[in-house]
């Protein structure tokens, strides 16, 4: 039997029930022994009673998604055993707590591990949520993983918020591995080999987080928003350590606003928010694009229209982004490829939101914002390259605040600064911030002020264009996959899979949507007679703009809207399709009950 | 020492001869120089309307902003930078119809600003249409049967909402209007000052003549500003219309309560992260 060097836990049950921390000791000891793990929360709407599936993928690093079915199902009630079991890969072992799970009749797909939860934990302090430290020592010892640092992770884990509770839950794990080494047989068709290095583990909204931080973000301001919030959550306790103020604003118009005035002052303001509340900061967006002011604004997306799927994830806000405010102005948009990605692309935004005095969109989407992924720490540079553009300190003679300059960029005096008094307009200005839109209508003016504006566009064009794409395999291949933002792991997964079964495959994927980096896109495209643009929305937003953007079409499209991430098995298969000389122009992948049978259109 | 007219800026004033606003402006620039607060460190800010172009008019530092908006750019300024005076100046529409919401939040939040609002009961800029404190049965283009809903009393709002300062003034007291705006600058914490501000083209109700006979100073009427009670008893009151400090308490502002703004002010702040820093970072993930 060839020995599989990966494994896929899903842990589930009801939102509540602690599978969050089991999940991150899970995580946690897989980073210090060594390996990867990329950890997908499929989860409801509930804080309490809706079915919640964390899947996790552990391996080399890095793992680069979520992976298929299940090896093993830590199942913390009946309804998860019963309902996921379908799921089982091969020589798959499902845990549970004997007590309150019964095993299902007849013939399983897998082993049914029961483990005695109240007998061994008789004499403690019970809580309900012991079974999971148990069922996760159990398995822990069925990987093989190294037992000094699983209990590590487990003792790291409650000594932060519950310190009493450590010791307790470490005896209660090693209860559970004990058990399962005197009555279980190890997972012999799987061996998990660490490289000896420690790595960190990060969500891709714990790395914007980050990058404002190192990137001297001074003000985040936000109102509660699934997927945004946990970038509030992460700054709360920690701003004030780092001369920064985290502010929950009373809506996302004030929250915007809020920004856009700390902005104003002169220092590096972030709102994060997803679409919904985008759309109440749309107006804001313009505000900053007309007064020159710089602000970052982080759009985690999620299902949508509307309230749409909260806690699911998509890539359906691009025009959102792109068409963001009414009238014209410059603007960016960037989208992050993953968490290590998210911090520099933090970073990068700020940089370009100061140097142009303008507004910056951050795309993330669910799969990647609440994504846990092990990283090198040394992948993270503390050290980034932070740009505040041109500020003038001293003023002799007139200031200008819009002097009409070659680059677009008026130089900015910020308050408190001698001599640079100015009103910053949201109405049409002249160069020295007079409007000019009521009563003394100035039509060469008008022209003159939004060339101005948008010849800073030049400028970010430039910047961004190093940082438009990424490119994975060879030239000559047989096809060209593109894609944008999170799905670059997954995407890139499927990539090497067509290339090892005999398909030379290359993946293009982008960074920056706005301003689209045409010139390095299109000969690129056109590399390959088949291109397939996979996209997490209904519509191809992507092979929309493209088409807009350099006249290009795709030969086809892979396309998923369901609320689900591309799962890298399915979209393999997808991709195959493709290369099938009557593939069908658009496929559509349905997750049927949180994955696998793929569904063609 | 300076004076009222140091404040003002070389752009035309473009409102309408006799409007309330002028007296506002007047009375601002009065209480600014009064205080003797440096030009480069006041930051005014508008939202839309007639009454937000008021920024226009100061040589200071200011932002003309959303419609509604201006409260939480001010906030946003404030909070950037703590040792700026910051001033919000819009009208009734602005500040108690579209941007009604942020006025509730900045009263509970209490940071120092100050909040004058020019208050002339009808949109003014959009030609005629009621405002929320229009009273009911005021005729305007969008009600002309009538105003079937009942005029926000700000004041009364603002004291139970939160506020630790509330004032009123009348336009056509320019004088008392400036001491009213001095004390409210002064005040530690959100200052809310609503304005009588007649519009003499499109309010053809409550007007200076209006007004003229109705208000009363609290001054002379013998108030105890920190009596909350009081002070809703005069905001509600139907006989006059009185003017002066309604309401004045000293609580904490959010700059005191809040943890990142104990230090310098965040815009000096460092930027970046000192090698331990990013260290106990890096700790943290591991």
């Amino acid at each position: 039997m060839t020995k599989q060097r990966e494994a896929t836990v899903w842990i589930g049950g009801e939102a509540g029930e602690g599978i969050a921390s089991a999940g991150d000791v899970f995580v946690k000891t897989a980073a210090r022994a060594g390996l990867g793990a990329f950890a997908h929360n499929s989860y409801q709407s509930v804080i309490r009673g809706g079915e919640v599936v964390l899947q996790i993928r552990t391996g080399p690093h890095p793992v680069l998604s979520q992976g298929g079915k299940w090896d093993f199902l830590l199942a913390l009630n009946q309804r998860v055993l019963d309902h996921y079991l379908p799921w089982a890969a091969p020589h798959a072992a499902a845990l549970f707590n004997a007590d309150i799970v019964a095993p299902p009749e007849g013939s399983a797909p897998a082993a049914l591990l029961g483990l005695p939860v109240g007998e061994l934990t008789a004499g403690l302090d019970q809580k309900p949520v012991m079974q999971n430290t148990i069922l996760l020592g159990a398995l822990a010892f069925l990987l093989g993983l190294p037992r000094e640092l699983f209990e590590g992770s487990v003792r790291a884990q409650f000594e932060k918020r519950k310190p009493k509770l450590a010791e307790l839950n470490v005896d209660v794990a090693r209860r559970g591995w004990e058990y399962a080494e005197q009555h279980f047989p190890p997972a012999e068709h799987i061996t998990l080999a660490g490289d000896g290095k420690r790595r960190i583990v990060i969500t891709g909204n714990q790395a914007v987080g980050l990058g404002a931080v190192a990137g001297g973000c001074k003000f985040y301001s936000a109102y509660p928003m699934t997927p945004a919030s946990s970038i509030m959550h992460w700054l709360a306790p920690r701003a004030a350590r780092y001369g920064m103020l985290m502010k929950q604003a009373e809506d996302e118009l004030a929250a915007m606003n809020m920004a856009i005035g700390a902005g104003f002052a002169g220092v590096r303001a972030m709102v994060g928010t997803s679409g919904g509340g985008f759309a109440l900061m749309t107006e804001a967006v313009g505000l900053a694009g007309m007064i020159e002011s710089p602000v970052v604004a982080v759009l985690s997306q999620r299902g949508g229209p509307s309230t749409g799927l909260p806690t699911k994830t998509e890539q359906g806000d691009l025009f959102q982004a792109l068409g963001a405010s009414q009238g014209e102005y410059p603007k960016a948009v960037l989208a992050a490829l993953d968490p290590v990605d998210a911090y520099y692309a933090a970073v990068e935004a700020h940089n370009l939101a100061e140097k142009y005095q303008m507004p910056v969109i951050l795309l993330l989407d669910l799969y990647l914002s609440e994504r846990h992924v092990t990283a090198d720490p040394e992948s993270l540079n503390p050290d980034v390259a932070i740009e505040r553009g041109e500020v003038v300190r001293e003023i002799e003679g007139e200031y200008l605040r819009y002097r009409d300059t070659v680059s677009g960029v008026s130089p900015r005096a910020l308050p408190g600064t001698p001599g640079g008094m100015h009103v910053a307009a949201s109405d049409e200005h002249n160069e020295e911030g007079v409007l000019i839109s009521d009563w003394y209508t100035n039509p060469t003016m008008r022209t003159r002020m939004m060339e101005k504006r948008m010849r800073k566009m030049k400028g970010v064009r430039r910047d961004t264009a190093e940082r438009g794409l990424v490119c994975e395999g060879p030239e000559d291949a047989e096809i060209t996959i593109v894609g944008w933002g999170s799905t670059f792991h997954v995407l890139e997964e499927a990539r090497r899979a067509l290339a090892d079964a005999g398909h030379p495959a290359r993946l293009i994927q982008f960074r920056t949507l706005w301003p689209f980096p045409a010139e390095q896109a299109l000969p690129l495209l056109r590399k390959t007679k088949r291109t397939v643009c996979v996209e997490n929305n209904a519509g191809g937003l992507l092979a929309r703009l493209i088409r807009q953007e350099t006249g290009f079409a795709f030969s086809h499209a892979v396309r998923k809207y369901d609320g689900e991430p591309f799962s890298a098995g399915p979209l393999t298969q997808a991709l195959e399709i493709c290369l099938r000389p009557k593939a069908p122009k658009v496929q559509t992948l349905i997750s049927a009950e949180l994955d696998l049978p793929v569904v063609f259109q | 020492m300076s004076t009222a007219v140091d404040y003002r800026s070389r752009v035309r004033r473009t409102w309408c001869p006799g409007c309330g606003d002028y007296g506002v402006l007047h009375a601002l620039q009065t209480a600014c120089a009064a205080l003797s607060i440096e030009r480069r460190n006041l930051v005014v800010v508008s939202g839309i309307g007639c009454s937000s172009a008021l920024p226009h008019f100061l040589n200071v530092y200011g932002v003309h902003t959303l419609h509604g908006r201006a409260l939480p750019v001010a906030q946003g300024i404030k909070m950037a930078n703590k040792d700026l005076t910051v001033i919000v100046a819009g009208g009734d529409g602005d500040g108690y119809g579209i941007g009604a919401g942020h006025l509730i939040h900045a009263l509970r939040r209490n940071l120092d600003i100050t909040y004058i609002v020019m208050d002339n009961r009808i949109y003014g800029l959009t030609t005629g249409q009621a405002s929320p404190t229009s009273d009911r049965g005021h005729k305007t283009k969008s009600t002309p049967a009538g105003n079937p809903e009942c005029a926000l009393n700000p004041p009364a709002l603002a004291v139970v909402g939160g506020a630790t300062f509330v004032g009123r003034g009348f336009s056509g007291e320019p004088v008392h209007l400036a001491e009213v705006m001095q004390r409210a600058i002064r005040h530690k914490g959100f200052s809310l000052v609503d304005v009588y501000s007649p519009c003499v083209t499109w309010n053809k109700v409550n007007t200076y003549d209006f007004y003229r006979p109705r208000v009363v100073k609290l001054e002379q009427e013998g108030h105890d500003p920190s009596d909350r009670e009081a002070a809703i008893r005069q905001a509600l009151r139907e006989d006059r219309l009185p003017i002066g400090v309604l309401y004045e308490i000293d609580e904490p502002t959010f700059a005191e309560e809040e943890p990142s703004l104990q230090g310098e002010p965040l815009v000096r702040s460092r930027i970046g992260l000192t090698a331990s820093e990013w260290a106990a970072l890096m700790e943290e993930f591991s």
